[in-house]
């Protein structure tokens, strides 16, 4: 099998607004056992500027990699799951994703390649909120292993 | 110049609470049954949650919880979390590769599982401490 390329450049709509809560901030961070009171309390958070609880780096990654479904899930590109395999992650921040942001993520093609038997698909993610202020953009490099 | 190791224990009730709390439930990452069924040597962490964990390492190192503003990593090799209370280690090491006139650090990053690299292309921009 091999993926189209006229899909890389393609975007998705937008996906519903996710609403980052508080609570779901301190269960990430106590998870990854983040221990930074930024993390879990509103009033060391805003002592260093932020409106609310700070989310660790991947935390992103809860929205990014539920709104790549569109993308692995395209019957279109017809991408086989069974055979994905989390090869990159990257993620590039204008600020860190705080409790009260409702974010939206934009997704998109941006490589296809192949090599070795296998194929590598990169997606970006653009995460903004609602009101269009770009919080982070995340990058999933997605290995679709060759049939042996 | 090098930053201080971090070490950090991994176990399979780790993975369970990282699995929850992430919404990653993938079978691979809690049941010996399926993993090995698709040919790995067992239960594996979630790359995610290896990242996770370098990621703490790097706001440690950078003396602030939200001072990254770029991260990433290539998954090159599998963590094997035995079904055990030791768990296994993550061994994470950097070193500072620039100091920007702009006041960002770039570290180039190596996380360890038994020796062997579980991360390649592991690097992050931080805000540099004032």
């Amino acid at each position: 099998m091999s993926l189209d390329q006229s899909f890389v450049g393609r975007s998705y709509p937008p996906t519903a607004p996710y609403q980052v809560g508080r609570e779901k901030i301190r269960e990430f961070a106590t998870a990854i056992g983040a221990a930074d009171p930024a993390h879990h309390d509103p009033v060391a958070a805003r002592a260093l500027g932020h409106p609310d609880v700070v989310a660790p780096p991947t935390f992103p990654i809860v929205l990014t990699m539920a709104a790549n479904r569109q993308m692995i899930e395209d019957p279109a590109l017809g991408i086989d799951y069974s055979r994905v395999v989390h090869g990159d992650q990257r993620f590039a921040y204008t600020r860190p994703v705080v409790a009260g942001d409702e974010l939206v993520c934009v997704n998109a093609i941006e490589e296809i390649t192949s090599r070795g038997g296998h194929e590598f698909v990169t997606t970006r993610t653009e995460v903004t909120t609602t009101a269009g202020e770009p919080v982070v953009t995340a990058w999933m490099k997605l290995v679709v292993r060759g049939e042996a | 110049m090098e930053l201080p190791t971090q070490t950090f224990r991994v176990t399979r009730a780790d993975l369970v609470r990282y699995a929850g709390a992430s919404g990653d439930f993938n079978q691979i990452h809690w049941s010996d049954r399926f993993a090995t069924k698709v040919g790995l040597p067992g239960v594996i962490a979630h790359g995610m949650f290896t990242m996770a964990l370098v990621g703490r390492a790097v706001t440690t190192w950078a003396g602030a919880p939200d001072a990254v503003v770029d991260y990433g990593v290539r998954f090159t090799r599998p963590v094997v979390v035995p079904d055990d209370d030791e768990g296994t280690e993550i061994v994470v090491s950097a070193v500072v590769r620039e100091v920007t006139e702009t006041g960002l650090t770039r570290l180039d990053i190596t996380a360890t599982c038994h020796g062997d690299k579980v991360l390649s292309q592991a690097r992050a921009t931080v805000r540099t401490a004032a």
